[in-house]
């Protein structure tokens, strides 16, 4: 909401500076975006007449003027206009002056002859003909104002005026219009507000004579007023009201109209006018559009209307789309007689939905969508028939047409100045509440606030409560802390766990990404999920952005692989990430199952034990117990012969693996390796915390075997079977080669194991280090076929 | 037999002495003192000597063994330290040569603010709760006093999951807070961080998906001055000691009388920038008093209880942070970005 602080004085009179003015009016709840200094952009430009003029010696078009401005002599200026004469009156800008949009001007010579400066048009100003009518866009703007030579142009042309734009949130309407800020100005400077005196404008004749009014939906509208104007003589507005239609960023039109926007600027209560002469029927019904009815709104688009969208219409068709724009075919024009002003209150929701379906938000509907006070309809529609009269637009006729729904009693409230206090934690006296909320419209009798019709958004004790805080100042409340109010904080058990694999994955080297949530659908067939899988069951966005973003990810995969993905296209080497990354899976309950993936993604210096590594060291390091990993061939996203199951004992906590050549060629990486592990599945997979075990008293033995089996044989199993034979000397087994080649037959391989043997209570010999072996041998053999080497 | 004793320590020190590795020491140790060595050697000629000769030269002979022994322990002591100093020398390394790297992981710059701002409120006895981001309308919309045709809950601003508008993404982290109450009697005194969505196209300061940190506290007593105090202290941890605050009068649905947080702009110190364009002032938070109808809806009764509320954009505090100009840089995981916030 854009405010005019000259037209704000009609009002209540402020003295502060406007960087007071918006400080405070911040701190007090009305924020202020901007404050426009229109007199700064125009310096030095002042009224001049011109007082001779001769042709320019070298120049078949230019004017060489001699323009009095009050000074001595008369200055020189050469302008190549054709539409100045001896004896106009002319803006001058002279020599060191300053116009809008930063331009400069200094005198020089044009063609040979000194020019002291310029004479300017409409534009050099930043005016156009709404602004002065009687001007011409092309050529001098030639002053038909009460002005002289000399004179500073700024006030004569609206330009002395300091411009203030609010922020009004969503609860505020009332503040959408120059009254409502009037009020809260005052409020905050503790000025007199003086609002317009609105006695009705009687009129002649009886508006019921000429039109009726029917409202056929009275929930979508539940006030609809109306006067009428006869007699109408369309024009311009008279300068002042241009000038503020013009501050607060609306266009002058003609008189009929501007004045039902200014009144929508200064009651907030947008307004509309219809040529009479275009309402079949003289009828006005309030419905909704029937089925395939439309519209030519006054911006000139055809509009397709809805039955859930409330028209204005006449006997036969809509003439406006209700509370959003009016149609063309009862348009205010030159001939327009009779005018009827319609002031009506609009259900706000239905309005915003019009206003969106049809997609014009316009400063009408932004109005009602907020939802508007239905007394303050006619205080509007009086105001408007006021400067009817007051501008000679025409003669109103008498009556009103009033059709309401029954109004609510005003609300109240009690004034429980203990508990606000206690809210506020603020020792503010009753007297400081009750002067404030009189200044705000409020009444106050015996313990009791009567909240203004106004002030739909104040119905509790807690909104008492802010009135009187923002007045007395939200920076004068006392900070606190309830420190005498004990209280145990921290992080779950899971929430610690998860800062610890955090910590984790960084200390393996791998960094934190954060992806999006929602992903594609095309995501499935890039990781090749077969058409049945699971993971394409998504939540899906009925309202997404893009196909891109419209469903839910099931599956951390997709994103991690982009991310792997960018940072391959942009050659960053040797990649290794991880993510926290939540999926959702519907689960036939209302909400889906929400579950966080620790996604680990990595190519460059990295193969399948890399990654199987990293895992490994995340699992120890969380002491998830029992780890194994089995062979994965079906997992379609992985490289069927390196890909694993991740298992504690029997919980499966994820995989991991090379991911599928085809995979990776879809995300445009060549060999790229990716751990996914359900975060809660390790939560609940963890051992129990450690216990102090005495060191060994007796040394051990260390032996080394090295045994040839099938080449199939999974050095897992082998190490299964080892550590089973092993007894209990063995308290250690660590792989430390595997070799094919040429040393061993073809189909077969070498594998070579550390053991550690000892015992708690002597010194092991060497019979019983042979021991053992000797049993770990033959079970190799048993099992596998395996001899020693 | 004395001149040939007197003969041989002379002979013997210069050796010694002289003796340039622990070989040639070693050597004259055995040559001299060995079990057949000189001094050996000569003792055994001993009883040929007259009883008075005897002691006498007895005498003298263990005199030169013990200066013997002496001379050998003090030149081996000699080339021990120079045999090390060598050493030392001969190790020298270039130390200018970068040591061998160690792959290093970094944190994504969101996480570390939140940490620190999870534990700032942790300090302030603040506990950690989590809710859906799928959420049901009921939590996020009605029992936040956002009723039916309330404008967040337009299509073109909230995204639905199913057409009668009772499941979406959750607009913000609130309806954590209202599960929280409606299971846990006050004190309540929670954050609830995590992802929110709402409709809005990306581009340099806007994504569809962003998260936030609330806050929630709900007690006997609780009043307006104790939100300041809080948000105070969390603004001065984060920003420093002496960050001035400003609290302007805003409006929430769900918070009554509410407000927006703006801290002095801690690039420019107030005087206005390119960071606060020029206001001195950067708008941080929202927060306010829970408003008394979203108490009595979660079961908690506002004639007992009040409480306040706020809500933190994660991305803006990181951004405002370590000046961040792009959101999207938050999203797109480049390396050469993550990389940038080591050791914060």
């Amino acid at each position: 909401m854009r405010l005019s602080r000259k037209w704000l004085s009609e009002y209540t009179t402020i003295a502060a500076s406007s960087k007071e003015y918006a400080e405070r009016m911040t701190m007090t709840g009305s924020k202020v975006e901007l404050i426009e200094e229109p007199s700064e952009s125009i310096k030095n430009v002042v009224v001049g007449r011109v007082v001779a003029m001769e042709r320019h010696p070298n120049s078949d078009h230019l004017w060489i003027c001699q323009v009095d401005v009050a000074k001595e002599e008369p200055v020189q200026i050469v302008t190549g206009a054709q539409n100045v004469n001896v004896g106009d009156l002319v803006p001058v800008a002279l020599h060191k002056s300053l116009l809008p949009g930063g331009v400069k001007i200094e005198k020089g010579k044009l063609r040979g002859v000194v020019s002291n400066g310029m004479l300017c048009s409409l534009s050099e100003l930043g005016l156009d003909t709404h602004d002065f009518p009687y001007a011409i866009e092309d050529g001098i703007f030639i002053l038909q104002e009460d002005c002289k030579p000399g004179d500073d142009i700024r006030p004569i042309i609206g330009a002395d005026d300091t411009i203030v734009e609010f922020e009004i949130t969503n609860n505020r309407p009332d503040c959408l219009s120059m009254i409502g800020l009037a009020r809260e100005s005052a409020a905050t400077f503790g000025t007199e507000l003086r609002l317009p005196d609105l006695t009705p404008v009687k009129g002649t004749g009886d508006i019921r004579e000429h039109l009726t009014v029917e409202v056929e939906n009275p929930e979508l509208c539940p006030r609809y007023t109306a006067r009428m104007i006869k007699n109408i003589k369309i024009g311009p507005s008279p300068k002042w009201l241009r000038q503020r239609l013009r501050a607060a960023g609306v266009r002058p039109i003609n008189n009929i109209v501007d004045i039902t926007n200014y009144v929508m600027l200064e009651y907030g209560q947008p307004m509309h006018a219809f040529d009479y002469a275009c309402l079949e029927g003289g009828k006005i019904v309030v419905r909704t559009a029937r089925e395939g009815e439309t519209i030519n709104t006054l911006d000139g688009t055809p509009r397709a209307l809805t039955p859930d969208m409330l028209v204005i219409a006449d006997a036969v068709k809509p003439v406006g789309v209700a509370g959003v724009m009016g149609g063309e075919n009862s348009e205010i024009t030159e001939n327009t007689k009779y005018a009827v002003f319609e002031s009506a209150n609009f259900n706000g929701v239905s309005i915003r939905k019009t206003a969106i379906a049809l997609g014009m938000r316009t400063d009408a509907s932004s109005r009602f969508e907020k939802g508007l006070d239905p007394e303050n309809t006619v205080r509007a529609l009086e105001r408007a028939c006021q400067l009817v009269e007051e501008l000679g637009a025409g003669e109103v006729i008498g009556g009103i047409i009033d059709i309401a729904a029954p109004t609510p009693p005003p609300r109240r409230l009690p004034l429980n100045a203990d508990k606000i206090r206690a809210l506020l934690g603020a020792d503010i006296p009753e007297e400081f509440m009750v002067k404030t909320l009189k200044k705000l419209g409020f009444k106050v009798e015996g313990g009791v606030v009567e909240v203004p019709s106004w002030r739909g958004d104040v119905e509790h004790y807690s909104d008492l409560a802010e009135e009187v805080a923002r007045f007395w100042g939200y920076d004068k409340i006392e900070p606190t802390l309830f420190a005498d109010k004990t209280g145990m904080g921290g992080l779950t058990e899971e929430q610690s766990l998860k800062r610890r694999a955090d910590a984790l994955c960084r200390a393996i080297g791998y960094s934190e990404i954060y992806t999006y949530s929602f992903t594609s659908p095309s995501d499935a067939d890039k990781i090749r999920l077969p058409e049945d899988s699971p993971l394409r069951r998504y939540v899906t966005i009925l309202n997404p952005l893009g196909e891109d973003t419209s469903v839910m990810r099931t599956t951390s995969l997709p994103s991690m692989l982009q991310a792997l993905s960018v940072n391959f296209s942009r050659r960053n080497e040797d990649v290794r990430l991880y993510e926290f990354a939540t999926v959702y899976r519907p689960c036939g309950e209302t909400l889906p199952d929400e579950r966080v993936i620790l996604t680990l993604g990595a190519y460059g210096d990295i193969d399948f034990y890399g990654i199987k590594g990293a895992v490994e060291a995340l699992l120890s390091g969380l002491r998830v117990k029992d780890v194994s990993f089995t062979a994965e061939r079906e997992n379609p996203s992985y490289h069927p012969g390196r890909c694993a199951v991740i298992r504690s004992g029997e919980t499966i906590l994820g995989v991991l693996g090379e991911v599928h050549p085809l995979v990776a060629k879809s995300y445009d990486l060549d060999r790229a390796y990716c751990a996914e592990l359900d975060f809660s599945a390790i939560a609940a997979s963890r051992g129990k915390e450690p216990r102090y075990v005495p060191l060994p008293k007796y040394p051990a033995v260390a032996r080394d075997i090295a045994v040839v089996c099938d080449a199939k044989t999974p050095v897992g199993d082998l190490a299964a079977c080892i550590k089973k034979a092993g007894g209990k000397y063995l308290r250690d087994l660590r792989l430390f080669d595997v070799y094919t080649g040429s040393q061993v037959p073809e189909g077969k391989k070498s594998v070579a194991f550390s053991l550690t043997l000892r015992a708690d209570d002597m010194t092991l010999t060497d019979e019983h280090a042979d021991e053992t072996v000797k049993n770990i041998l033959k079970a190799l053999y048993d099992a596998f076929g395996a001899t020693i080497r | 037999m004395k001149e040939q004793l007197e003969k041989l320590r002379e002979e013997a020190l210069l050796l010694i002495s002289g003796a340039e590795d622990f070989a040639a020491l070693e050597g004259a140790r055995v040559r001299f003192l060995g079990k057949k060595g000189e001094l050996t050697a000569i003792l055994k000629q001993m009883g040929s000597l007259s009883p008075e000769e005897r002691p006498v030269i007895g005498q003298l002979a263990n005199a030169i063994r013990e200066a013997l022994d002496e001379a050998i322990a003090s030149r081996r002591q000699y080339l021990e330290d120079k045999a090390l100093s060598e050493r030392l020398v001969k190790e020298e390394l270039d130390v200018t040569i970068p040591g061998t790297p160690v792959k290093m992981g970094h944190r994504h710059p969101m996480s570390i603010v939140l940490q620190e701002a999870t534990d700032i409120f942790i300090s302030m006895g603040f506990s950690v709760a989590e809710g859906p981001e799928v959420e049901l309308s009921e939590y996020d919309f009605d029992r936040l006093n956002i009723p039916v045709g309330h404008t967040v809950r337009e299509w073109q601003d909230t995204f639905y999951v199913t057409e009668d508008e009772a499941v979406h993404l959750r607009c913000q982290t609130s309806p954590v807070q209202v599960r929280v109450m409606e299971k846990t009697k006050p004190p309540i005194r929670i954050i609830s961080p995590g992802r929110v969505y709402r409709k809005d196209e990306v581009d340099a300061t806007h994504s569809p998906m962003f998260h936030q940190i609330e806050g929630l506290v709900v007690d006997k007593g609780v009043t307006m001055g104790d939100l300041k105090g809080t948000l105070n202290a969390l603004v001065r941890r984060l920003y420093g000691p002496e960050t001035k605050t400003r609290f302007r009068p805003h409006h929430f649905p769900f918070t009554e009388p509410s407000c927006e947080v703006d801290v002095q702009c801690f690039i420019c110190g107030g005087a206005g920038c390119r960071v606060c364009k020029g206001e001195g002032w950067i708008e941080l938070l929202g927060a306010g008093m829970v408003h008394p109808k979203v108490l009595q809806m979660s079961g908690i009764d506002p004639d007992v209880y009040s409480g306040f509320a706020f809500g933190i954009g994660l991305e803006r505090m990181t951004m405002l942070r370590f000046d961040i100009d792009d959101m999207r840089l938050l999203f797109e995981n480049d390396m050469r970005f993550l990389s940038q916030f080591q050791g914060v």
